[in-house]
Protein backbone atom coordinates (compact mmCIF):
# COMPACT_ATOMS: atom_id res chain seq x y z
CA UNK A 1 0.00 0.00 0.00
CA UNK A 2 1.19 3.38 -1.11
CA UNK A 3 1.14 6.45 1.95
CA UNK A 4 -2.35 7.00 2.43
CA UNK A 5 -2.80 10.34 2.92
CA UNK A 6 -0.54 11.23 -0.11
CA UNK A 7 -0.56 15.10 -0.07
CA UNK A 8 -3.94 15.68 -0.93
CA UNK A 9 -5.02 13.66 -4.09
CA UNK A 10 -4.95 9.81 -4.12
CA UNK A 11 -5.30 9.42 -7.75
CA UNK A 12 -3.31 10.92 -10.63
CA UNK A 13 -3.42 10.80 -14.65
CA UNK A 14 -0.90 11.90 -16.95
CA UNK A 15 0.54 11.16 -20.57
CA UNK A 16 4.40 9.49 -20.00
CA UNK A 17 7.30 12.04 -20.95
CA UNK A 18 10.29 9.12 -20.94
CA UNK A 19 13.49 9.23 -20.54
CA UNK A 20 16.93 6.82 -20.46
CA UNK A 21 19.28 6.21 -16.76
CA UNK A 22 21.20 8.48 -15.22
CA UNK A 23 19.10 11.76 -15.87
CA UNK A 24 21.67 14.10 -13.76
CA UNK A 25 19.93 17.91 -11.94
CA UNK A 26 22.33 19.55 -14.15
CA UNK A 27 20.13 17.76 -17.66
CA UNK A 28 16.95 18.44 -15.17
CA UNK A 29 17.75 22.05 -14.47
CA UNK A 30 20.89 23.75 -15.68
CA UNK A 31 23.14 25.59 -13.07
CA UNK A 32 22.81 28.72 -15.84
CA UNK A 33 19.25 29.12 -14.06
CA UNK A 34 19.90 28.76 -10.58
CA UNK A 35 20.44 32.18 -9.59
CA UNK A 36 16.98 32.26 -8.35
CA UNK A 37 15.03 30.34 -5.80
CA UNK A 38 11.78 30.82 -7.20
CA UNK A 39 9.65 27.96 -8.56
CA UNK A 40 7.61 29.78 -11.24
CA UNK A 41 11.25 31.05 -13.13
CA UNK A 42 12.65 27.66 -12.68
CA UNK A 43 9.27 25.69 -14.21
CA UNK A 44 10.33 27.31 -17.38
CA UNK A 45 13.89 25.73 -17.91
CA UNK A 46 12.69 22.51 -16.36
CA UNK A 47 14.63 19.04 -18.44
CA UNK A 48 16.20 22.07 -20.74
CA UNK A 49 19.42 20.32 -21.50
CA UNK A 50 17.99 16.73 -22.34
CA UNK A 51 14.65 17.90 -23.60
CA UNK A 52 14.28 21.11 -24.59
CA UNK A 53 10.62 21.20 -25.51
CA UNK A 54 9.83 19.53 -22.36
CA UNK A 55 8.10 22.70 -20.99
CA UNK A 56 6.08 23.22 -24.26
CA UNK A 57 4.59 19.74 -24.32
CA UNK A 58 4.02 19.00 -20.59
CA UNK A 59 0.50 19.33 -19.11
CA UNK A 60 -0.66 19.55 -15.59
CA UNK A 61 -0.77 15.88 -14.38
CA UNK A 62 1.91 14.60 -16.82
CA UNK A 63 4.08 11.40 -15.32
CA UNK A 64 8.18 11.25 -16.07
CA UNK A 65 9.30 7.93 -16.48
CA UNK A 66 13.00 7.16 -16.08
CA UNK A 67 15.55 4.32 -15.94
CA UNK A 68 18.31 3.87 -13.29
CA UNK A 69 19.72 6.45 -11.00
CA UNK A 70 17.48 9.58 -11.91
CA UNK A 71 18.48 12.88 -10.32
CA UNK A 72 22.04 11.79 -10.03
CA UNK A 73 24.24 14.72 -9.56
CA UNK A 74 24.06 18.00 -7.57
CA UNK A 75 21.80 17.99 -5.07
CA UNK A 76 20.35 20.91 -6.17
CA UNK A 77 16.64 21.17 -4.98
CA UNK A 78 15.57 23.12 -7.71
CA UNK A 79 15.89 20.49 -9.71
CA UNK A 80 12.42 18.49 -8.23
CA UNK A 81 10.93 21.83 -7.26
CA UNK A 82 11.47 23.20 -11.23
CA UNK A 83 9.55 19.75 -11.94
CA UNK A 84 6.86 19.81 -9.11
CA UNK A 85 6.09 23.87 -10.33
CA UNK A 86 6.11 22.40 -14.26
CA UNK A 87 2.59 20.21 -13.58
CA UNK A 88 4.67 16.53 -13.49
CA UNK A 89 2.36 14.87 -10.86
CA UNK A 90 4.44 12.15 -10.43
CA UNK A 91 8.35 10.79 -11.29
CA UNK A 92 8.38 6.90 -11.86
CA UNK A 93 12.20 5.21 -11.56
CA UNK A 94 13.89 2.31 -11.79
CA UNK A 95 15.82 4.02 -9.09
CA UNK A 96 16.67 7.22 -7.49
CA UNK A 97 19.58 8.86 -6.62
CA UNK A 98 19.70 9.59 -2.75
CA UNK A 99 19.91 13.13 -2.69
CA UNK A 100 17.10 13.60 -5.25
CA UNK A 101 15.13 11.05 -3.72
CA UNK A 102 14.99 13.23 0.08
CA UNK A 103 14.29 15.93 -1.99
CA UNK A 104 11.12 14.81 -3.53
CA UNK A 105 10.06 13.30 -0.72
CA UNK A 106 10.90 16.71 1.59
CA UNK A 107 8.85 19.30 -0.74
CA UNK A 108 6.27 16.69 -2.07
CA UNK A 109 6.69 15.37 -5.33
CA UNK A 110 5.51 12.04 -5.57
CA UNK A 111 8.18 9.20 -6.38
CA UNK A 112 7.81 6.03 -7.48
CA UNK A 113 10.59 3.23 -7.39
CA UNK A 114 9.82 0.58 -9.78
CA UNK A 115 12.05 -1.20 -12.32
CA UNK A 116 9.28 -3.31 -13.63
CA UNK A 117 6.73 -0.28 -14.56
CA UNK A 118 9.46 2.20 -15.84
CA UNK A 119 10.89 -0.73 -17.91
CA UNK A 120 7.04 -1.60 -19.07
CA UNK A 121 5.48 1.86 -20.37
CA UNK A 122 6.58 4.14 -23.23
CA UNK A 123 6.51 7.49 -23.92
CA UNK A 124 3.35 9.50 -24.68
CA UNK A 125 1.33 6.44 -22.93
CA UNK A 126 -0.77 7.60 -20.22
CA UNK A 127 -0.87 6.34 -17.06
CA UNK A 128 -3.02 6.55 -13.65
CA UNK A 129 -1.48 6.07 -10.73
CA UNK A 130 -3.76 5.49 -7.09
CA UNK A 131 -1.31 5.79 -4.92
CA UNK A 132 -3.96 4.88 -2.28
CA UNK A 133 -4.13 1.35 -3.88
CA UNK A 134 -0.21 0.62 -4.71
CA UNK A 135 -1.10 0.71 -8.43
CA UNK A 136 -0.41 1.87 -11.92
CA UNK A 137 -2.48 1.34 -14.33
CA UNK A 138 -1.47 1.57 -18.05
CA UNK A 139 -4.22 2.87 -19.94
CA UNK A 140 -3.00 2.78 -23.04
CA UNK A 141 -2.16 -0.87 -22.90
CA UNK A 142 -4.51 -1.73 -19.80
CA UNK A 143 -1.86 -3.02 -17.98
CA UNK A 144 -1.31 -2.80 -14.13
CA UNK A 145 1.65 -2.63 -11.85
CA UNK A 146 1.66 -3.19 -8.41
CA UNK A 147 4.22 -0.74 -6.49
CA UNK A 148 5.48 -0.94 -2.93
CA UNK A 149 4.95 1.24 -0.13
CA UNK A 150 7.26 4.20 1.83
CA UNK A 151 8.41 2.97 4.98
CA UNK A 152 6.06 4.47 8.06
CA UNK A 153 8.59 7.09 8.71
CA UNK A 154 8.48 8.70 5.09
CA UNK A 155 4.73 8.10 4.95
CA UNK A 156 4.33 10.81 8.29
CA UNK A 157 6.68 13.09 6.31
CA UNK A 158 4.46 13.09 3.15
CA UNK A 159 1.23 13.09 5.39
CA UNK A 160 2.51 15.87 7.32
CA UNK A 161 2.97 18.09 3.93
CA UNK A 162 6.89 18.20 4.02
CA UNK A 163 9.87 17.61 6.18
CA UNK A 164 9.48 20.92 7.97
CA UNK A 165 5.45 20.58 8.63
CA UNK A 166 6.36 16.94 10.18
CA UNK A 167 9.07 19.17 12.68
CA UNK A 168 6.82 21.69 13.48
CA UNK A 169 4.28 19.73 14.76
CA UNK A 170 7.42 17.85 16.89
CA UNK A 171 8.66 21.05 17.91
CA UNK B 1 28.00 -5.64 17.49
CA UNK B 2 28.70 -6.09 13.27
CA UNK B 3 29.00 -2.33 12.63
CA UNK B 4 30.66 -0.42 9.74
CA UNK B 5 32.41 2.75 10.75
CA UNK B 6 29.83 5.02 9.43
CA UNK B 7 26.92 2.76 11.12
CA UNK B 8 29.53 3.29 14.50
CA UNK B 9 29.01 7.18 14.33
CA UNK B 10 25.75 6.99 13.16
CA UNK B 11 24.63 5.09 16.24
CA UNK B 12 26.94 7.31 18.85
CA UNK B 13 24.87 10.34 17.13
CA UNK B 14 21.39 8.88 17.62
CA UNK B 15 22.27 7.40 21.22
CA UNK B 16 21.77 4.11 20.72
CA UNK B 17 24.24 1.24 21.70
CA UNK B 18 24.31 -0.18 17.88
CA UNK B 19 22.14 0.33 14.55
CA UNK B 20 22.32 -1.59 11.16
CA UNK B 21 21.76 -1.25 7.40
CA UNK B 22 18.25 -0.15 6.58
CA UNK B 23 17.03 1.14 9.90
CA UNK B 24 15.59 4.70 9.96
CA UNK B 25 16.70 7.05 12.49
CA UNK B 26 17.27 10.75 13.44
CA UNK B 27 21.10 11.84 14.40
CA UNK B 28 22.19 15.13 16.34
CA UNK B 29 24.28 17.06 13.52
CA UNK B 30 27.59 18.72 14.04
CA UNK B 31 27.86 20.68 11.35
CA UNK B 32 24.95 22.08 9.00
CA UNK B 33 26.52 23.92 5.78
CA UNK B 34 25.04 25.70 3.08
CA UNK B 35 26.15 27.84 0.11
CA UNK B 36 24.97 30.71 -2.20
CA UNK B 37 22.82 28.42 -4.28
CA UNK B 38 21.28 25.78 -2.02
CA UNK B 39 21.15 28.05 1.16
CA UNK B 40 18.45 30.94 0.12
CA UNK B 41 16.07 28.14 -0.72
CA UNK B 42 16.66 26.94 2.60
CA UNK B 43 15.80 30.14 4.19
CA UNK B 44 12.93 30.69 2.09
CA UNK B 45 11.33 27.42 3.27
CA UNK B 46 12.30 28.05 7.00
CA UNK B 47 10.49 31.86 6.39
CA UNK B 48 7.17 29.69 4.93
CA UNK B 49 6.87 27.65 7.72
CA UNK B 50 7.80 30.29 10.46
CA UNK B 51 10.76 29.29 11.81
CA UNK B 52 12.78 31.64 13.21
CA UNK B 53 15.22 29.49 15.65
CA UNK B 54 18.53 27.80 14.76
CA UNK B 55 19.86 25.04 16.59
CA UNK B 56 23.29 27.02 16.82
CA UNK B 57 25.63 29.61 16.08
CA UNK B 58 28.18 27.59 16.03
CA UNK B 59 27.26 24.79 13.68
CA UNK B 60 26.09 26.36 10.43
CA UNK B 61 28.45 27.40 8.16
CA UNK B 62 27.04 29.08 5.11
CA UNK B 63 29.71 29.88 2.30
CA UNK B 64 29.37 32.15 -0.58
CA UNK B 65 31.76 30.03 -2.96
CA UNK B 66 29.21 28.92 -6.25
CA UNK B 67 28.58 32.25 -7.97
CA UNK B 68 30.81 34.59 -6.23
CA UNK B 69 32.28 37.05 -6.74
CA UNK B 70 28.45 37.82 -7.86
CA UNK B 71 27.99 36.64 -11.42
CA UNK B 72 24.79 39.26 -11.81
CA UNK B 73 22.57 40.71 -10.09
CA UNK B 74 20.60 37.99 -9.28
CA UNK B 75 23.21 36.08 -7.95
CA UNK B 76 24.18 39.33 -6.07
CA UNK B 77 20.38 39.12 -4.31
CA UNK B 78 21.23 35.42 -3.35
CA UNK B 79 23.82 36.16 -1.54
CA UNK B 80 23.01 39.31 0.23
CA UNK B 81 19.24 37.38 1.54
CA UNK B 82 21.79 34.81 2.96
CA UNK B 83 24.09 37.76 4.34
CA UNK B 84 21.25 39.17 6.05
CA UNK B 85 20.14 35.96 7.54
CA UNK B 86 23.16 35.25 8.77
CA UNK B 87 24.10 38.59 10.67
CA UNK B 88 20.03 38.29 11.69
CA UNK B 89 21.11 34.97 13.46
CA UNK B 90 24.45 35.94 14.90
CA UNK B 91 26.01 32.88 12.70
CA UNK B 92 29.41 32.86 13.38
CA UNK B 93 30.85 30.63 10.22
CA UNK B 94 29.27 32.91 7.36
CA UNK B 95 32.19 33.09 4.72
CA UNK B 96 31.84 35.96 2.12
CA UNK B 97 34.76 37.18 -0.35
CA UNK B 98 37.55 38.01 0.78
CA UNK B 99 37.29 34.87 3.70
CA UNK B 100 35.67 32.20 1.45
CA UNK B 101 37.22 29.68 -0.22
CA UNK B 102 35.28 26.73 -1.89
CA UNK B 103 33.23 24.95 0.70
CA UNK B 104 34.57 21.94 0.65
CA UNK B 105 38.62 22.74 1.01
CA UNK B 106 37.41 25.59 3.36
CA UNK B 107 35.92 23.57 5.76
CA UNK B 108 38.51 21.10 6.88
CA UNK B 109 41.11 23.76 6.22
CA UNK B 110 39.43 26.01 8.92
CA UNK B 111 38.74 23.16 11.38
CA UNK B 112 35.15 23.30 11.48
CA UNK B 113 34.99 19.86 10.67
CA UNK B 114 36.39 17.05 12.03
CA UNK B 115 36.83 12.91 13.17
CA UNK B 116 33.42 11.68 14.59
CA UNK B 117 31.67 14.23 13.25
CA UNK B 118 28.23 13.72 11.93
CA UNK B 119 28.06 16.59 9.60
CA UNK B 120 24.59 16.98 6.72
CA UNK B 121 25.49 20.11 3.91
CA UNK B 122 23.21 21.55 0.78
CA UNK B 123 26.18 20.33 -1.38
CA UNK B 124 25.94 17.01 -3.02
CA UNK B 125 30.12 17.00 -2.39
CA UNK B 126 29.76 16.87 1.30
CA UNK B 127 30.76 13.87 1.35
CA UNK B 128 34.44 15.19 1.42
CA UNK B 129 34.98 15.44 5.37
CA UNK B 130 34.47 11.29 5.35
CA UNK B 131 38.55 12.07 4.52
CA UNK B 132 38.68 13.36 8.40
CA UNK B 133 37.17 9.57 9.58
CA UNK B 134 33.68 11.77 9.67
CA UNK B 135 29.61 11.13 8.74
CA UNK B 136 29.35 14.00 6.15
CA UNK B 137 26.67 13.39 3.53
CA UNK B 138 24.90 15.82 1.00
CA UNK B 139 21.24 16.83 1.81
CA UNK B 140 19.20 19.28 -0.40
CA UNK B 141 17.47 22.63 1.01
CA UNK B 142 14.77 21.51 3.18
CA UNK B 143 16.73 19.14 4.59
CA UNK B 144 19.43 22.08 5.39
CA UNK B 145 16.76 23.84 6.54
CA UNK B 146 15.43 21.30 9.04
CA UNK B 147 18.71 20.84 10.23
CA UNK B 148 19.20 24.92 10.40
CA UNK B 149 16.07 24.76 13.00
CA UNK B 150 16.67 21.77 15.07
CA UNK B 151 20.17 20.35 14.90
CA UNK B 152 18.51 17.00 13.23
CA UNK B 153 18.68 15.01 10.04
CA UNK B 154 16.61 11.59 9.68
CA UNK B 155 19.41 9.14 7.91
CA UNK B 156 18.39 5.30 6.26
CA UNK B 157 21.60 3.49 8.23
CA UNK B 158 23.45 2.97 4.56
CA UNK B 159 25.26 -0.56 3.89
CA UNK B 160 28.64 -0.55 3.24
CA UNK B 161 31.41 -1.71 0.36
CA UNK B 162 34.58 -1.91 1.42
CA UNK B 163 37.54 -1.09 -0.65
CA UNK B 164 40.90 -2.60 0.85
CA UNK B 165 43.55 -0.70 -0.73
CA UNK B 166 46.83 -1.95 -0.54
CA UNK B 167 50.69 -0.96 -2.05
CA UNK B 168 51.13 2.75 -3.61
CA UNK B 169 50.35 5.00 -5.95
CA UNK B 170 52.95 5.20 -8.99
CA UNK B 171 54.72 8.33 -9.26
CA UNK B 172 52.60 11.36 -10.74
CA UNK B 173 49.32 9.51 -10.36
CA UNK B 174 47.21 10.66 -7.84
CA UNK B 175 43.91 9.95 -5.70
CA UNK B 176 42.03 10.98 -8.40
CA UNK B 177 42.76 8.53 -10.65
CA UNK B 178 42.28 6.36 -8.22
CA UNK B 179 38.73 7.52 -7.28
CA UNK B 180 37.82 7.39 -11.19
CA UNK B 181 39.25 3.97 -11.64
CA UNK B 182 36.97 2.95 -8.85
CA UNK B 183 33.97 4.63 -10.31
CA UNK B 184 34.87 3.25 -13.75
CA UNK B 185 34.87 0.19 -11.89
CA UNK B 186 31.66 0.08 -10.54
CA UNK B 187 29.77 2.37 -12.39
CA UNK B 188 27.62 6.20 -11.35
CA UNK B 189 25.58 3.99 -9.08
CA UNK B 190 27.68 1.48 -7.89
CA UNK B 191 27.37 2.51 -4.43
CA UNK B 192 23.67 4.01 -4.87
CA UNK B 193 22.55 4.54 -0.79
CA UNK B 194 25.82 2.93 0.38
CA UNK B 195 29.15 4.04 2.08
CA UNK B 196 32.39 3.76 0.58
CA UNK B 197 34.56 2.50 3.02
CA UNK B 198 38.25 2.75 2.42
CA UNK B 199 40.59 0.28 4.61
CA UNK B 200 44.04 -1.16 4.00
CA UNK B 201 47.98 -0.45 4.11
CA UNK B 202 47.61 1.57 1.49
CA UNK B 203 45.78 4.55 3.00
CA UNK B 204 48.27 5.45 5.07
CA UNK B 205 50.52 6.05 1.73
CA UNK B 206 47.84 8.38 0.65
CA UNK B 207 48.33 12.43 1.43
CA UNK B 208 45.24 14.03 3.00
CA UNK B 209 44.87 16.37 -0.02
CA UNK B 210 44.24 12.68 -1.88
CA UNK B 211 42.28 11.55 0.47
CA UNK B 212 39.68 14.96 0.62
CA UNK B 213 39.71 14.34 -3.56
CA UNK B 214 38.95 10.92 -2.81
CA UNK B 215 35.69 10.91 -0.57
CA UNK B 216 35.10 14.02 -2.55
CA UNK B 217 33.66 12.30 -5.26
CA UNK B 218 32.17 9.29 -3.77
CA UNK B 219 28.72 10.70 -4.52
CA UNK B 220 29.88 10.16 -8.45
CA UNK B 221 29.41 6.22 -7.59
CA UNK B 222 26.27 7.49 -6.30
CA UNK B 223 27.38 6.78 -2.43
CA UNK B 224 26.02 8.04 0.59
CA UNK B 225 29.11 8.96 2.43
CA UNK B 226 32.76 8.09 1.78
CA UNK B 227 34.73 7.37 4.93
CA UNK B 228 38.78 6.49 5.82
CA UNK B 229 40.20 5.46 8.87
CA UNK B 230 42.01 7.80 11.52
CA UNK B 231 45.71 7.86 11.39
CA UNK B 232 48.47 10.12 12.26
CA UNK B 233 47.98 12.03 8.88
CA UNK B 234 44.68 12.80 9.68
CA UNK B 235 46.18 13.85 13.13
CA UNK B 236 48.33 16.33 12.23
CA UNK B 237 45.94 17.38 9.54
CA UNK B 238 43.33 18.16 12.60
CA UNK B 239 45.96 19.73 14.21
CA UNK B 240 47.13 22.19 11.59
CA UNK B 241 43.55 23.23 11.14
CA UNK B 242 43.15 24.56 15.18
CA UNK B 243 40.91 21.47 16.11
CA UNK B 244 41.35 20.43 19.23
CA UNK B 245 42.71 17.37 21.05
CA UNK B 246 40.08 16.46 22.90
CA UNK B 247 36.99 17.45 20.28
CA UNK B 248 37.42 14.85 17.68
CA UNK B 249 36.40 10.83 18.45
CA UNK B 250 38.67 8.22 16.49
CA UNK B 251 35.83 5.54 15.43
CA UNK B 252 37.24 2.53 13.66
CA UNK B 253 34.87 -0.08 12.03
CA UNK B 254 34.26 -3.75 14.31
CA UNK B 255 36.57 -6.61 13.21
CA UNK B 256 33.60 -8.69 12.10
CA UNK B 257 31.90 -5.28 10.39
CA UNK B 258 29.32 -6.95 7.62
CA UNK B 259 30.06 -5.54 4.44
CA UNK B 260 27.91 -5.90 1.60
CA UNK B 261 31.21 -6.27 -0.95
CA UNK B 262 34.67 -6.05 -0.37
CA UNK B 263 37.07 -4.74 -3.63
CA UNK B 264 40.41 -5.21 -3.37
CA UNK B 265 42.75 -2.55 -5.26
CA UNK B 266 46.88 -2.69 -5.60
CA UNK B 267 47.75 1.34 -5.50
CA UNK B 268 50.69 0.37 -7.84
CA UNK B 269 48.59 -0.64 -10.32
CA UNK B 270 46.54 2.06 -10.95
CA UNK B 271 47.66 4.29 -13.56
CA UNK B 272 45.98 7.77 -15.34
CA UNK B 273 42.64 7.75 -15.66
CA UNK B 274 40.23 10.25 -17.86
CA UNK B 275 36.20 10.75 -17.56
CA UNK B 276 35.04 10.85 -21.11
CA UNK B 277 32.01 12.28 -21.46
CA UNK B 278 29.48 12.59 -20.41
CA UNK B 279 29.43 10.65 -17.12
CA UNK B 280 31.90 10.00 -14.39
CA UNK B 281 32.24 6.06 -15.42
CA UNK B 282 33.48 7.08 -18.49
CA UNK B 283 37.05 6.41 -17.98
CA UNK B 284 39.81 5.53 -20.23
CA UNK B 285 43.47 5.06 -19.54
CA UNK B 286 46.46 6.94 -21.69
CA UNK B 287 46.72 3.64 -23.58
CA UNK B 288 43.77 3.40 -24.58
CA UNK B 289 43.63 7.25 -25.76
CA UNK B 290 45.07 6.43 -29.33
CA UNK B 291 43.33 9.26 -31.20
CA UNK B 292 44.02 13.21 -30.37
CA UNK B 293 41.65 15.23 -28.71
CA UNK B 294 41.43 18.73 -29.35
CA UNK B 295 41.36 20.78 -26.10
CA UNK B 296 40.10 24.67 -26.09
CA UNK B 297 40.32 25.02 -22.50
CA UNK B 298 41.80 23.37 -18.98
CA UNK B 299 40.52 24.22 -15.72
CA UNK B 300 42.82 23.37 -12.42
CA UNK B 301 40.79 23.97 -9.59
CA UNK B 302 37.24 23.00 -7.39
CA UNK B 303 36.36 21.32 -4.46
CA UNK B 304 37.96 17.97 -5.86
CA UNK B 305 41.21 19.30 -7.25
CA UNK B 306 41.97 23.22 -5.91
CA UNK B 307 44.01 21.90 -3.01
CA UNK B 308 47.88 22.71 -2.10
CA UNK B 309 49.36 20.12 -3.33
CA UNK B 310 46.71 19.76 -6.99
CA UNK B 311 48.58 22.80 -7.55
CA UNK B 312 52.32 22.08 -6.98
CA UNK B 313 51.80 18.85 -9.19
CA UNK B 314 50.03 21.87 -12.17
CA UNK B 315 52.82 24.16 -11.23
CA UNK B 316 56.09 21.10 -11.80
CA UNK B 317 54.60 20.37 -14.78
CA UNK B 318 53.58 24.15 -16.53
CA UNK B 319 57.19 25.52 -15.27
CA UNK B 320 59.25 26.44 -18.16
CA UNK B 321 56.75 25.66 -20.38
CA UNK B 322 53.63 27.49 -22.26
CA UNK B 323 50.10 26.89 -22.18
CA UNK B 324 49.36 26.46 -26.12
CA UNK B 325 47.81 28.61 -28.02
CA UNK B 326 44.17 27.83 -28.64
CA UNK B 327 43.95 26.95 -25.43
CA UNK B 328 42.71 28.51 -21.92
CA UNK B 329 43.75 27.65 -18.80
CA UNK B 330 42.15 28.74 -16.04
CA UNK B 331 44.25 27.63 -12.64
CA UNK B 332 41.71 28.29 -9.31
CA UNK B 333 43.07 27.55 -6.17
CA UNK B 334 39.76 26.62 -3.52
CA UNK B 335 40.98 28.94 -0.70
CA UNK B 336 42.42 31.98 0.45
CA UNK B 337 45.20 30.27 2.27
CA UNK B 338 46.17 28.04 -1.00
CA UNK B 339 46.38 31.18 -3.26
CA UNK B 340 48.17 33.07 -0.91
CA UNK B 341 50.65 29.93 -0.67
CA UNK B 342 50.73 29.76 -4.44
CA UNK B 343 51.88 33.65 -4.35
CA UNK B 344 54.59 33.37 -1.56
CA UNK B 345 56.04 29.90 -2.68
CA UNK B 346 56.31 31.31 -6.26
CA UNK B 347 53.38 28.84 -7.70
CA UNK B 348 51.54 32.12 -8.73
CA UNK B 349 54.67 33.37 -10.77
CA UNK B 350 55.11 29.70 -12.50
CA UNK B 351 51.31 30.03 -14.05
CA UNK B 352 51.38 33.57 -15.08
CA UNK B 353 54.68 32.72 -17.09
CA UNK B 354 53.12 29.75 -18.39
CA UNK B 355 50.67 31.97 -19.66
CA UNK B 356 47.83 30.40 -17.46
CA UNK B 357 45.22 32.76 -15.69
CA UNK B 358 44.75 32.26 -11.68
CA UNK B 359 41.41 33.46 -10.16
CA UNK B 360 40.32 33.86 -7.00
CA UNK B 361 38.60 30.80 -5.49
CA UNK B 362 35.62 29.82 -6.74
CA UNK B 363 33.32 27.28 -7.56
CA UNK B 364 32.75 28.71 -11.35
CA UNK B 365 33.22 26.90 -14.37
CA UNK B 366 33.01 23.57 -12.45
CA UNK B 367 28.97 23.85 -12.91
CA UNK B 368 29.03 26.08 -15.61
CA UNK B 369 28.02 28.99 -13.32
CA UNK B 370 30.88 31.92 -14.57
CA UNK B 371 34.74 32.57 -15.23
CA UNK B 372 35.19 29.74 -18.15
CA UNK B 373 32.10 28.84 -19.72
CA UNK B 374 32.35 26.65 -22.48
CA UNK B 375 30.40 27.99 -26.27
CA UNK B 376 29.21 24.85 -28.33
CA UNK B 377 31.29 22.33 -29.35
CA UNK B 378 33.98 22.98 -27.02
CA UNK B 379 36.10 21.02 -25.00
CA UNK B 380 37.74 20.95 -21.94
CA UNK B 381 39.61 19.13 -19.54
CA UNK B 382 38.96 19.53 -15.51
CA UNK B 383 40.22 18.73 -12.54
CA UNK B 384 36.37 18.88 -11.60
CA UNK B 385 34.18 15.82 -11.00
CA UNK B 386 31.23 16.07 -13.60
CA UNK B 387 30.99 15.91 -16.98
CA UNK B 388 27.33 15.65 -17.19
CA UNK B 389 25.95 16.84 -20.82
CA UNK B 390 26.07 21.31 -20.82
CA UNK B 391 28.03 20.76 -16.90
CA UNK B 392 30.32 23.64 -17.90
CA UNK B 393 28.23 25.81 -20.69
CA UNK B 394 26.63 24.90 -23.88
CA UNK B 395 24.82 21.62 -23.99
CA UNK B 396 26.96 20.81 -27.01
CA UNK B 397 30.01 21.37 -25.04
CA UNK B 398 32.38 18.47 -23.73
CA UNK B 399 33.78 17.77 -20.16
CA UNK B 400 36.89 15.20 -19.68
CA UNK B 401 37.78 14.62 -15.88
CA UNK B 402 41.05 14.00 -14.97
CA UNK B 403 43.89 14.60 -12.28
CA UNK B 404 45.97 18.10 -12.13
CA UNK B 405 49.15 16.11 -13.56
CA UNK B 406 47.08 15.47 -16.55
CA UNK B 407 45.03 18.14 -17.37
CA UNK B 408 48.65 20.30 -16.95
CA UNK B 409 50.25 18.22 -19.10
CA UNK B 410 47.25 18.65 -22.07
CA UNK B 411 47.20 22.45 -21.48
CA UNK B 412 51.18 22.49 -22.42
CA UNK B 413 50.05 20.11 -25.60
CA UNK B 414 46.28 21.23 -26.36
CA UNK B 415 45.91 17.81 -27.27
CA UNK B 416 44.82 14.74 -25.03
CA UNK B 417 46.21 11.66 -26.19
CA UNK B 418 47.39 8.88 -24.29
CA UNK B 419 51.15 8.89 -25.22
CA UNK B 420 51.29 12.60 -24.81
CA UNK B 421 50.65 11.81 -21.28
Amino acid sequence: MMARKYLTYMKVTGKIHKYGDNVDTDVIIPARYLNTPNPDELKLYCMRDIDADFINKVQAGDIIVAGKNFGCGSSREHAPISIKASGVSCVIAESFARIFYRNAINIGLPIIESIEAAKAVQNGETLEIDFNKGEILNKSTGETFNVQAFPPFIQEIISAGGLLNRNKKKL
Amino acid sequence: MKMTMTQKILAAHCGLESVSAGQLIEADLDMVLGNDITAPVAINELEKAGLNKIFSREKISLVMDHFTPNKDIKAAEQCKQVRDFARYHGIINFFDVGEMGIEHALLPEKGLVKAGDCIIGADSHTCTYGALGAFSTGVGSTDMAAGMATGKAWFKVPAAIRFELAGKLPANVSGKDLILHIIGKIGVDGALYKSMEFAGDGVGSLSMDDRLCIANMAIEAGAKNGIFPVDDKTIAYMKQAGVADQSYTVYEPDSDAEYEQTIRIDLSEVTHTISFPHLPDNTRTPNEITEGIKIDQVVIGSCTNGRYEDMEVAAAVLKGKKVARDVRCIVIPATQKIYLECIRNGLAEIFVESGAIISTPTCGPCLGGHTGILAEGERAIATTNRNFVGRMGHPNSEVYLASPYVAAKVAVTGILKGDLI
